[in-house]
């Protein structure tokens, strides 16, 4: 088990490295430099232009910049904006609590909603089974932008129930806010959820030990809870942390849609303003929690299955 | 030909068959859009502004009096074409690659597969923003950067249906026969693999028209005054006013286009319709012998069964 | 408590099928078990003998009806509702199935699975359902209990895995064991061994015994009765000792004739010729008929009944010929 940590970890630390070299890199090989976001239309003096760079460390080569770069995340300083002057740090945390509570309301709903589908389908064959299997073809197809668009034309603006943008004061009218988004985001990956859920469980049930299990007169709950559920999870957990991990990357989209002011509207943003350090940093927060989740669910997957311990690596 | 087609459809299924139908009438009209287009899309009109369904405009106009009809048959050309290339080239960045690595394995399959994990850690959807940060917006930079990110998902599946086909028997007939690397690998294992190969594309294009819809949608992709699915869909200003149609037929024909990909790639693929599609027919012995390769028609036939 | 331990009647499973007609599986198996006894039940694959075990047990897949009764101690196991199944199943019958590496979840601790039962269904303290499994764990031969305890199934090897299996069915200590081919998915040489002490445990507790193999022999080395079942039905029903001496049945013949004897060196091995059919695909008359060495037209035409014949019991319409009556001695079922 302590072999697994440490070889994920590992896998972890290498994914986020050579992806931050990656984001880095290529932000600065980009074509126009970065210097240009700063002066925009005007064309500066030569002397002015180099000030700038020196200023910006750019006179620098690009593996020490990197590395500068690297040290500085490492202290918890992720540079300064180019747009606004601030601290990137500051403009990362002002939105990462808003992102944080969409993501997690979002999966709330997913898993309430996507385990209670998926499992009523796998036990209830035909005609529950059927409208479920029907749903989640559906579901599966409606993508994030359009369910946001779905949602505020009719929650927001015929039924007027949640506002269509921005957000509140307060955790709880931040909470109001972000219902609809998170619903937004949920549509896709609830229908997903449900299908894995359902197929894992089916699976499960046909097992022998099932029959085992109630052969013994175990009570039909514990069996479905204990020895079926338990042993359906890996799956399930598996598909949780890409969903999960999927649902950062679509903050993106449904963030720019609510106008809700987290890490996805801010990259977007970014994005428009050719901002690169707030751009750079965004973006390796992202990888970071897409990482980090697919980590969690290999960890998660060894501890339900004792069979993944001591196989050590499993990729 | 009428039996063929007969045999097609029992193969696809009801969903099967009204998924390629639909795709299918989507093409042609993306094919024949200024033949069939009542009016020029990008035409202004600004006394048409929202007006609703009328002999005129039989979808109605938008906010400065475009004809929404029109607007959505040209947008299926910009939205097929986007997920149409980046299918196109990761498959033929992805298939030789994954040929490759499952023919020789060893290093070459562990470099290839690393390499695949990495990507696969990044989703799309941001490669695909920092592309445009990059670039600039436009369908160009969106799409290069998507067919990167599509790679690892089909060149996983090709490599795993491949292993499959590389350690049976035939394989290791034809190579004593004296048959080379790429006459074997094209010739007999991706032909074995195509079914499920074609089926995942499908799919694969279902999922790059949602991304690059979705980028559209941000702005990123293609660009405002070209009619394209995405890019109609936001229309805050319209759905502010209350006016739903501009934004909701485009937003519903994505989601049908997509949900008959996914269909009709599961069913082309292989998989097990769903059971309330499926009605039982048992002919003779319908176990799956152990040795069938994946998707051969053996397995197709027995595992999909007729719907009617 | 009198009476038979366990008594089917007329027991009959039918299997839907996708196209509407049912196929049936078991045709009218009537048997009875006392108190401690040990009743091997005899065939091939397809024969029903499975079936059977999951009739008993209530354990018939979602497609099947079954019809005729089952009484285990009297009680109608049919009519049985959830919590009187669930007691019947707890401490009435124990199940030892075929793979263990199968029937026991993967992913729990051997202490958990052996102790689950006794922990849910008795209420009994985890300490003490612990030391008790221990306990019997020691008693089916395996070493170092307490190791294994925090073992999972995949840490161990099959044949111990079937003891542990073994040992879940002896705690809930059931008033009737069932082994469904308890050891076909182990190694010959620790066959011997498991079945040895699955054989002395019962015996000490006074369990009933229904062994299920397709070996007859070991079921003749086990069982004090046999029964061979053949597509569906019970063909034949005796004692071990007669069974092994004169084979009334041709099919039970043939089961006796198709093993190599230890004693002679065997030029060919007889074999019966044909391959065993399902209770649905035998026709009208006999299903043995069609590889049967005594069939005659007659055997096409009328199903047999199972009538008694030397102490024993028989389905074969032509058994007082081709079996020429013996002096009559003490035989009983």
């Amino acid at each position: 088990m302590t072999r697994l940590l440490l070889h994920r970890l590992g896998g972890l630390l290498t994914t986020l490295l050579l992806s931050s070299v990656l984001i880095f890199g290529s932000l600065y090989l980009a074509p126009g430099s970065p210097e240009n976001v700063l002066f925009g239309s005007r064309m500066p003096s030569a002397a002015a232009r180099v000030a700038v760079r020196h200023r910006l460390h750019l006179d620098q080569p690009l593996p020490v910049r990197y590395w500068d770069w690297l040290t500085g995340v490492l202290h918890g300083d992720l540079g300064t904006s180019m747009v606004t002057g601030q601290p990137v740090a500051d403009r990362i945390s002002a939105g990462l609590g808003t992102t944080l509570l969409l993501v997690l309301m979002t999966m709330v709903l997913v898993v309430v909603l996507g385990l209670g589908l998926g499992l009523a389908a796998a036990v209830r064959p035909g005609r529950v089974d059927g409208a479920v299997s029907a749903f989640t073809s559906v579901s599966v197809s409606v993508p994030p932008f359009v369910a946001s668009t779905l949602l505020i034309s009719v929650f927001a603006i015929r039924m007027g129930w949640f506002p269509a943008s921005g957000v509140g004061q307060g955790l709880g009218g931040k909470i109001d806010a972000l219902v609809l988004p998170a619903c937004a985001l949920a549509v896709i990956s609830c229908g997903f959820l449900a299908r894995v859920t359902r197929n894992a469980v089916r699976e499960e049930l046909a097992r022998e030990h099932v029959q085992t299990s109630l052969v013994r007169g175990l009570p039909r709950l514990v069996v479905l809870r204990g020895h079926v559920l338990r042993n359906a999870l890996p799956p399930i957990i598996t598909a949780i942390g890409l969903l999960t991990a999927g649902t950062f990357a679509s903050t993106l989209v449904v963030e720019s849609a609510f106008a809700v002011p987290g890490i996805g509207q801010l990259t977007i943003q970014s994005v428009a303003q050719k901002d690169f350090p707030v751009v750079q940093a965004v973006a390796l927060l992202l990888v970071a929690a897409f990482v980090v989740c697919n980590a969690a669910s290999d960890l998660i997957q060894a501890l339900v299955d004792p069979r993944l311990r001591t196989a050590g690596s499993t990729s | 030909m009428r039996e063929k087609l007969r045999t097609t459809t029992g193969r696809l299924g009801l969903a099967g068959t009204a998924s390629a139908v639909f795709l299918l009438v989507v093409l042609l009209i993306a094919l024949a859009a200024p033949l069939l287009a009542p009016a020029d899309p990008n035409r202004q009109s600004l006394l048409d502004a929202y007006t609703g369904p009328s002999a005129a405009h039989l979808l109605g106009a938008d906010g400065i009096g475009r004809d929404i009809l029109s607007r959505l048959m040209f947008g299926a050309r910009t939205s097929l074409l986007g997920p149409a290339l980046v299918v196109g080239v990761s498959l033929l960045v992805g298939i030789p690659l994954a040929l490759l690595a499952s023919w020789y394995g060893g290093w070459v399959d562990a470099v290839v597969a690393r390499v695949f994990d990495l990507i696969y850690a990044l989703p799309g959807l941001l490669l695909a923003v920092l592309t445009v940060a990059l670039f600039g917006p436009g369908l160009t930079p969106a799409v290069a950067a998507l067919s990167i990110a599509y790679v690892p998902f089909l060149a996983r599946i090709v490599r795993a249906a491949a292993r499959q086909q590389r350690v049976s028997p035939y394989v290791d007939a034809l190579s004593v026969q004296g048959f080379g690397v790429l006459r074997i690998s094209v010739g007999h294992v991706l032909r074995n693999i195509a079914p499920t190969v074609v089926g995942q594309a499908a799919i694969a294009f279902g999922y790059a028209l949602l991304d690059l819809a979705s980028l559209s949608y941000l702005g990123l992709a293609v660009q405002a005054p070209t009619p394209d699915w995405g890019v109609m869909v936001s229309d805050t200003d319209a759905l502010l006013k209350g006016y739903w149609l501009p934004v909701i037929a485009p937003g519903v024909l994505i989601v049908l286009t997509v949900l008959a990909l996914t269909v009709l790639g599961a069913r082309i693929s292989g998989e097990k319709p769903p059971r309330y599609l499926r009605r039982a027919k048992r002919t003779g012995d319908r176990r799956v012998p152990n040795t069938a390769p994946v998707g051969t028609p053996n397995q197709k036939e027995t595992t999909v069964g007729a719907v009617g | 408590m009198s009476g038979p331990l366990l008594e089917l009647s007329g027991l009959t499973v039918d299997i839907a099928t996708e196209d509407g007609a049912p196929r049936t599986l078991l045709d009218g198996i009537d048997l009875t078990l006392a108190r401690g006894e040990a009743l091997g039940l005899v065939g091939e694959s397809g024969s029903g003998k499975s079936m059977t075990v999951r009739a008993i047990t209530r354990l018939l897949p979602a497609a099947a009806r079954a019809s005729g009764t089952i009484r285990f101690e009297g009680a109608d196991v049919g009519a049985m509702d959830g919590s009187a199944l669930r007691a019947y199943r707890d401490g009435g019958v124990g199940l030892v199935f075929q793979d263990p590496r199968a029937h026991i979840n993967p992913t729990r601790r051997i202490g958990a699975f052996l102790i689950e039962a006794l922990v849910r269904n008795r209420k009994v303290p985890r300490r003490e359902a612990l030391a008790r499994a221990a306990a019997v764990l020691a008693e089916v031969g395996i070493d170092d209990p307490a190791r294994r305890l925090r073992q999972y199934p995949h840490e161990i090897s099959g044949g111990m895995l079937q003891r542990v299996m073994i040992a879940s069915v002896l705690l809930a200590e059931p008033r009737l064991i069932l082994a469904d081919e308890p050891t076909t998915a182990l190694d010959v040489t620790i066959q011997q061994e498991v079945v040895a002490i699955l054989d002395r445990l019962r015996r000490e507790r006074g369990m009933g015994m229904v062994f299920i193999t397709h070996d007859l022999d070991l079921a003749l080395a086990v069982c004090g009765r046999v029964a061979v079942m053949y597509a569906g039905r019970i063909v034949e029903l005796r004692s071990a000792d007669t069974l092994h001496e004169r084979a009334a049945h041709p099919y039970t013949a043939g089961l006796l004739g198709s093993r190599p004897a230890i004693d002679r060196r065997a030029e060919r091995l007889a074999a019966i010729p044909g391959r065993p059919v399902s209770a649905f695909e035998s026709g009208q008359g006999c299903a043995f008929a069609p590889r049967c060495a005594h069939a005659r037209p007659a055997c096409e035409q009328r199903p047999p009944e199972l009538t008694e014949f030397d102490g024993g019991l028989v389905r074969c319409a032509r058994v007082t010929e081709i079996r020429p009556a013996r002096p009559s001695k003490e035989a009983s079922v």
